[in-house]
């Protein structure tokens, strides 16, 4: 099939010419190379065939005539700037200047599968496996070189992708460009692909069947997904095979180029996968209730009637239904809008919630009632004794409710399924996932579905991105045609996999010279979701975790504590709760809102100032080695404490010794939290209005350590959305909901943090290239690095960054809040009710 | 019922069909191609849609294209011509509009989804106000939702941008 567009197609040229680096299409396939080079059409835009074999340097980049770069990313841009960052990665390696870097976006048939983009992994890990690539990628041009100027290759040196020796030059482009390289990476480079895994006998999961109550058969099990091979973990800065990272020009190098997407944004040029379009394409939308129920019987709420007489006065506006999916499409979008609205579908009541008005309670509820499994994920030294010494013991408990992805670009993707295979634009953080996601639904083998991504809105996480491609590919194989589906606001906010609300029972203990002696932690957990709500509505069974997500490491690692316990609570998901995911750095925020509270009590109680009594019980190597931590973490929290006390002018006082007698006050408060390997710390400082209740953030100071940051820019455009979404969460952010559904369905029911509570912000990094990547085990006695060879023997370390600033900024908030008022909060959000309801239970008003 | 109809946009009048109820975004979107103003929940509510109709500030998701018949639509795409016209330049338009180049300069968007909506209401609010305050730019823009956090960039670049036009910098 030829004449297949897509919209980047048309504006191909306009990328290019805009002096965005952006360029689409090349195929690995030489002669296909040279085609999709000069405009040709696609040669099979209803297959896929990647991920190429990932021990072969063309998997990963290939070389223009033109003398530049095409770096193929497996890692999508979201808005992070990781692409920018990989391309500086490879530039790095290549001696090439930026400006001669082009990006292949996210292909299965074209890039390479490096996983779920997610856990600010982008460059920390998927860099390594770019910079492997693009080591041996130099390598190979070097060799190529030395033949062609006649000049050992260690006699020559590359500029801009110029090779110089022997008083001659050749470029990349006249060695190589348009070809193939055709070389095979050794295994020094770590790139070999995955084997398939032992088949398991265990599945670690229960399934049950659903959706009897039409008559309809019984469900049957979504088909496991076929293996996809993934590539080894590739290099480390500085590790041998790569460029010494005394030479690097690009990366960890102030400011770092500008981001190559931003120019195509603002000046609207940009393809988001909402403005892909294809031709003979109709609008589609999913009807539903408005907002799901609890994972479970409602995330597949039954049909019980459909009236499509009802839409028939829509032009061209028309029914699609598989059990229990349903959707309408029109070819007009307004169109299929209203018929949406107006089809007539009479659903089965949602089963009642029975966590309904109050879900802390149920959750002591259930475990009272035995139906709560408890695993004990940490314990270290004895806590029920280090507490019986203690001098003062805090016991509280903590929540944190339910908080939604909610991009402000509803969830979208367009499909067309055809008799050769189907094609699906979409902005999933996996497009090998998604593409075997699709492949079961449709009930096609995994070759003859073709994922391209398109970057979508602001995603933070796992949002129904898959959702609207499965909605979108169901309607296009029924209709036989295209199909566009876009979510309304109320499907982003009323059907989003929302981060898990989470209870949290803490302890802890102090001794009189101010020393923590222990901690104790139990967190109620609600297992992630794995069955998305299209895979129900069309018969397939649900699944259900067993396990929830929790943090182990925001609950006492930063401190040097003797005795530490840490026990997860894994709920019952099934008709209880609502289906959950990740969401940016999961899990930590409720757990640092609830033990960074918890330390600032025991500072409190032990009348000392929160920054000094943190310093004093910071980590040490001692308790690294208790908690079986091999890097070098303990130095990095000190650091970072120190940094951002350092920012922000902080002067010792015990919290909440100067309250201010006004209407309006002001308080400041640190908090310690790490994600993805980084550890950071916060200072907050905000206003409060005692009779609204309602808190402004002032000034945040935030400080992280990323080991060796690579793309500063990138870091610090990070670091302040973070912080701003962190605050977001922490203040304004609740998925409300009534007996038997979400009721937050918009920006009024669901508000998020706005401009005029946007604070100023102040961040630094500490750049680090003392931080060995491998860890050896060995700590050094009393220093704060390691021995130069362990640096040199496995390169540097650089650890995640994008999600670790908002791991504690509402921490930080809420211990700002009780310096200002003396009244803690323990429950988040801190919204103005109910704050103002905390301090009149504490009489300040 | 589908009706046709003349718009002008960026300049230029186009002739488009729908019916007459249809909110301005979707002819923009689907029938114009335009991909500065976007979908983000068609109450307005959040801002995506933004464009500038006879200078102001509208949200394209819920005005009925009717309504904008005789009147001028700017959308993102438009603002550097209409910083030309504004500037009184007879030379070509400019590539940017100096929002637009502050927003660069600054590295502001993260997904970028939302700042159309953004520089759309920052172009509003810098013809009437030429060297606004904080406190003035918070409150333009309060109701302009981002996700990601870029508040405290996009009052750097509103600030820095009001300096260049001040200037009559492009």
């Amino acid at each position: 099939m030829t004449g297949f567009l897509h919209e980047r197609d048309f504006s191909r040229k306009s990328f290019l010419k805009g002096g965005g680096a952006l360029v689409v299409g090349f195929s690995v396939a030489g002669a296909a190379l040279a085609g999709r080079a000069s405009g040709a059409a696609d040669p099979h835009p209803f297959t896929s065939f990647g991920p190429a074999d990932s021990s072969l340097i063309d998997s990963w980049l290939v070389i223009n005539a033109d003398n530049t770069a095409s770096v193929k990313l497996g890692k999508v841009e979201l808005g992070q700037g990781s692409m920018t960052g990989l391309l500086v990665v490879a530039a790095e390696e290549l001696s090439m200047d930026m400006s001669q870097m082009r990006a292949i976006t996210n292909d299965t048939d074209l890039t390479p599968n490096q996983g779920t983009t997610a856990g600010s992994s982008s460059i920390s890990s998927g860099g390594k496996q770019t910079r492997a690539a693009a080591a041996a990628a130099y390598q190979a041009l070097l060799g190529l070189a030395s033949t062609q100027l006649g000049v050992p290759a260690s006699s020559l040196s590359v500029d801009k992708g110029v090779v110089s020796g022997g008083g001659k030059q050749v470029t990349y482009g006249q060695l190589l460009g348009g070809k193939l390289f055709n070389v095979k990476m050794g295994a020094q480079y770590n790139l070999a692909p995955s084997q398939p895994p032992a088949p398991s006998v265990a599945q670690g999961v229960a399934s049950t069947g659903s959706g009897s109550s039409q008559g309809l058969a019984a469900a049957e099990v979504l088909p496991t997904p076929p293996f996809v091979p993934s590539p080894g973990q590739g290099l480390s800065p500085g590790a041998p095979g790569t460029k010494p990272v005394s030479a690097y020009k690009l990366v960890g190098v102030e400011p770092g180029p500008p981001r190559v997407d931003i120019p195509d944004k603002i000046t609207g040029r940009y393809t988001y996968v909402q403005n892909v379009r294809v031709p003979g394409m109709l609008h589609g939308r999913i009807v539903r209730p408005r907002g799901q129920g609890a994972y479970g019987d409602g995330t597949n709420p039954q049909v019980l009637s459909v009236n499509a007489n009802s839409i028939s006065h829509i032009p061209g506006a028309r029914v699609v239904q598989r059990k229990n999916f349903i959707g309408v499409v029109a070819p007009k979008e307004y169109d299929a809008i209203q018929a949406a609205a107006t089809l007539k579908v009479k659903w089965a009541d949602m089963p009642e919630l029975p966590s309904s008005g109050n879900l802390w309670a149920q959750m002591r509820k259930q475990d009272s009632a035995g139906q709560v499994r408890a695993a004990k994920m940490v314990d270290i030294g004895n806590v029920d004794a280090a507490l019986a010494s203690a001098a003062h013991v805090v016991q509280q408990t903590y929540t944190y409710h339910y908080n939604g992805h909610l991009p402000i670009g509803p969830s979208c993707s367009v499909a067309d399924v055809t008799s050769e295979g189907a094609r699906v634009f979409s902005n999933s953080q996996n497009i090998y996932s998604t593409r075997s996601a699709i492949a079961a639904v449709l009930g096609l083998p995994l070759q003859k579905v073709r994922v391209t991504y398109y970057e979508g809105s602001s995603v933070f996480g796992n949002a129904p991105y898959d959702d609207a491609a499965e909605s979108a590919a169901i309607m296009s194989q029924l209709v036989g045609k295209p199909v566009r589906v876009q979510f309304m606001r109320w499907d982003e906010h009323g059907w989003d996999n929302y981060g898990p609300a989470q209870m949290s029972d803490v302890r802890g203990g102090v001794d009189a010279k101010g020393n923590i002696v222990g901690t104790d932690m139990t967190m109620f957990g609600i297992p992630w979701y794995t069955t998305k709500p299209p895979e129900a509505m069309i018969g397939y069974a649900q699944q259900f975790a067993a396990n929830a997500n929790l943090d182990s490491t925001n609950n006492g690692t930063q401190y040097n504590l003797k005795s530490r316990r840490v026990i997860g609570k894994h709920l019952p998901v099934q008709n209880n709760y609502f289906k959950t995911i990740w969401l940016r750095a999961p899990a930590a925020p409720p757990t640092t809102f609830a033990y960074e509270q918890l330390i600032d009590e025991l500072a409190y109680a032990a009348k000392m100032d929160p920054v000094q009594f943190r310093m004093q019980n910071i980590a040490t190597q001692a308790s690294d080695e208790a908690n079986g931590i091999t890097a070098l973490t303990w130095d990095r929290w000190k650091g970072v404490l120190t940094k951002a006390a350092e920012l922000s002018s902080w002067k010792p006082a015990v919290a909440a010794s100067n309250l201010g007698k006004g209407n309006v006050v002001t308080g400041r408060g640190v908090a310690l939290g790490a994600f993805a390997g980084t550890p950071v710390a916060n200072v907050a400082v905000i206003q409060v209005n005692k009779k609204t209740g309602k808190i402004t953030p002032l000034h945040f100071y935030s400080a992280q350590d990323t080991g060796l940051t690579v793309y500063p820019e990138g870091v610090r455009n990070q670091a302040v959305g973070s912080l701003v979404q962190g605050a977001s969460r922490a203040l304004t952010e609740e998925v409300t909901f009534n007996k038997r559904q979400v009721t937050g369905l918009d920006w009024v029911s669901y508000p998020i943090l706005r401009f005029k509570d946007s604070p100023e912000i102040t961040f630094e990094y500490i750049q680090r290239k003392d931080i060995p990547a491998a860890s050896t085990g060995v700590v050094q006695p009393n220093g704060t690095t390691r021995p130069a060879s362990s640096v040199e023997a496995s390169g540097l370390l650089v650890s995640g960054s994008g999600e670790p600033p908002s791991t504690c900024i509402g921490a930080a908030i809420a211990n700002a809040l009780f310096d200002a008022t003396g009244v803690r909060m323990r429950s988040a959000p801190l919204t103005p009710a109910r704050v103002r309801a905390a301090f009149k239970a504490a009489k300040i008003i | 019922m589908a009706s046709k109809l003349r718009i002008r946009v960026n300049g230029l009048v186009h002739s488009v069909s729908a019916s007459l109820d249809t909110p301005l975004l979707y002819v923009l979107h689907n029938e114009l191609h335009l991909h500065g103003p976007r979908f983000g929940c068609g109450l307005a509510q959040c801002g995506a849609c933004s464009v500038l109709l006879d200078g102001k500030e509208i949200r394209s998701c819920v005005t009925p294209v009717a309504a904008v018949s005789g009147k001028k639509i700017t959308t993102l795409e438009g603002l550097p011509a209409l910083w030309a016209k504004e500037r009184g330049t007879t030379a070509a338009s400019p590539a940017l509009h100096p929002l637009q180049q502050a927003w660069i300069d600054v590295q502001v968007p993260h997904c970028g989804y939302c700042q159309n909506g953004m520089i759309i209401q920052a172009a509003d609010l810098l013809t009437t106000t030429k060297h606004p305050t904080d406190t003035q730019i918070k409150t333009a823009l309060n109701g302009h939702l981002c996700r990601c956090g870029t508040y405290p960039r996009i009052l750097t670049a509103i600030k820095q941008a009001a300096s260049a036009m001040a200037k009559g910098g492009a």
